[in-house]
């Protein structure tokens, strides 16, 4: 595609954590095509005893273990997600807060919330809220799911924009706990004994969860795996 | 184990370049799928330290002082960051108090204080005690530091509470503000290269030998 050289093919890795580019002298991976790719290092390594045992290799500047890859970076990142996905169901059937005015007591949902801002003409806040809470993380959710899906079939196909689209995500997506927030501040103001009371409710719980998971979730895939299809 | 710190490999596809010196204000990307690699930085290690301690500040005063203040038939309540994050505490969703707490607190207070204490050292040439340990922590800090997505909270609460009940910025919402640009401006930047400018502190083993 380009003039550009892998890491793995000069037999370099570099540190998650200060960037350093070290030489690699981690155990081969054990894969059918590595097998008989002379181009992949560690053959000529010094630990070939260690080779297939659990071990690691600290970054000489700063100390994070080495990577040639995240570990489990797939199968973390995919069980994470489903954990989102899982908790934005309650997030969105439970409401997230009570409010109480002059006796009067109701609850509302994320979606409720949002309506209520543009039956009250709110436009704006109304899509601000609408896509912190709904877009961002049901984007989020498709994306990611579709990035998973093509790196495991290390697919070729548009490699740039699925790049392009694992960094807008990781972007835009603490956005979404701006719900919380909001529920955090209103529930600590409004707190008149008897004459007007706002409390949080469980769903914002599991609406704060779901922002988390889908949070280490893009955290625990590695976007160098959208490359690893392309053999050069 | 050999090292290559000539060399740069991009984090988002591993492609391996070699660094090139840059003028101010520009940045190498990839050439294969655009991340940015580096970036020149604006700001020397003094004027880095002198915005940190301002963000030390200006942390103190968005703590302290009040962010919204409100009226309702007589009675008034004021709320700080604090107040907001343990508002969630009470009640079924308790355990979303944590990480409301870390996002908009905790998280912020480790940046400036960790960077702080890094470049207090690196003003000289030298890496502080911990270095290594505050280098990566400060890495896997950015994601969680959330005062800008506080801040545009602050500002819908202020609306939605504006339809039944009187409410007025408090001193802690303009502080909240500068903090969000200080924190963009001193955490949001590349900080390998203060590992370039610091000479490494012997280790006992080294001295030893």
């Amino acid at each position: 595609m380009t003039g550009a050289v892998s890491a793995r093919r000069l037999g370099v890795v570099s540190c998650h954590a200060c960037g350093l580019v070290c030489q690699d002298t981690l155990p081969q991976e054990i894969t059918p095509q590595a097998a008989h790719d002379p181009h992949v290092p560690g053959s000529d390594a010094p630990d070939n005893a260690d080779r297939g045992r659990s071990y690691h290799v600290d970054c000489p500047r700063c100390g994070a273990p080495l990577h040639r890859r995240r570990p489990n970076s797939i199968a973390r990142a995919w069980a994470l997600l489903l954990a989102g996905l899982i908790f934005y169901i309650p997030a969105n059937v439970l409401p997230v807060m009570y409010t109480s005015l002059m006796g009067k007591g109701s609850e509302n949902t994320i979606m409720q919330g949002v309506i209520e801002f543009w039956k009250s003409g709110s436009y704006g806040i109304a899509l601000v809220i609408f896509i912190a809470s709904v877009l961002v993380p049901c984007t989020k959710f498709l994306v990611l799911g579709v990035l998973f899906v093509t790196s495991q079939r290390r697919s070729r196909w548009a490699m740039k924009e699925r790049a392009k689209l694992y960094r807008m995500v990781e972007l835009v997506g603490y956005w979404s706990m701006l719900d919380v927030l909001v529920v955090a501040v209103v529930a600590a103001l409004v707190k008149f004994q008897g004459l007007s009371d706002i409390e949080p409710r469980i769903g914002i719980l599991f609406f704060g969860m779901v922002v988390i998971m889908t949070m280490l979730s893009a955290m625990s895939f590695d976007p160098r795996l959208i490359w690893d299809g392309d053999t050069e | 184990m050999k090292t290559f710190p000539h060399l740069v490999a991009c984090e988002h596809c591993d492609s391996v370049y070699e660094r090139t010196p840059l003028a101010l204000g520009q940045l190498a990307r990839c050439e294969r799928c655009d991340a940015i690699l580096y970036r020149a930085s604006r700001l020397d290690v003094d004027r880095w330290l002198a915005l940190t301690v301002a963000a030390a500040i200006v942390f103190v005063m968005a703590n302290v002082c009040p962010v919204i203040y409100i009226s309702f038939k007589g009675l008034h309540n004021e709320a700080t960051l604090w107040a907001s994050a343990a508002a969630l505490a009470h009640g079924p969703a308790a355990p979303i108090a944590v990480p409301t707490a870390m996002s908009i607190i905790i998280v912020p207070f480790l940046q400036i204080s960790l960077l702080g204490w890094v470049l207090m050292y690196a003003r000289f040439g030298k890496r502080a005690p911990g270095f290594e340990r505050a280098m990566r922590m400060l890495v896997a800090l950015r994601p969680w530091s959330m005062v800008e997505v506080c801040l545009l909270g602050i500002l819908v609460a202020v609306i939605k509470l504006s339809g039944f009940l009187q409410v007025a910025p408090g001193a802690g919402i303009w502080a909240t503000a500068l903090l969000m640009i200080l924190l963009t401006l001193i955490a949001n930047r590349d900080i390998h290269w203060l590992w370039e400018i610091t000479e490494p502190a012997r280790s006992a083993e080294e001295v030893q030998a």
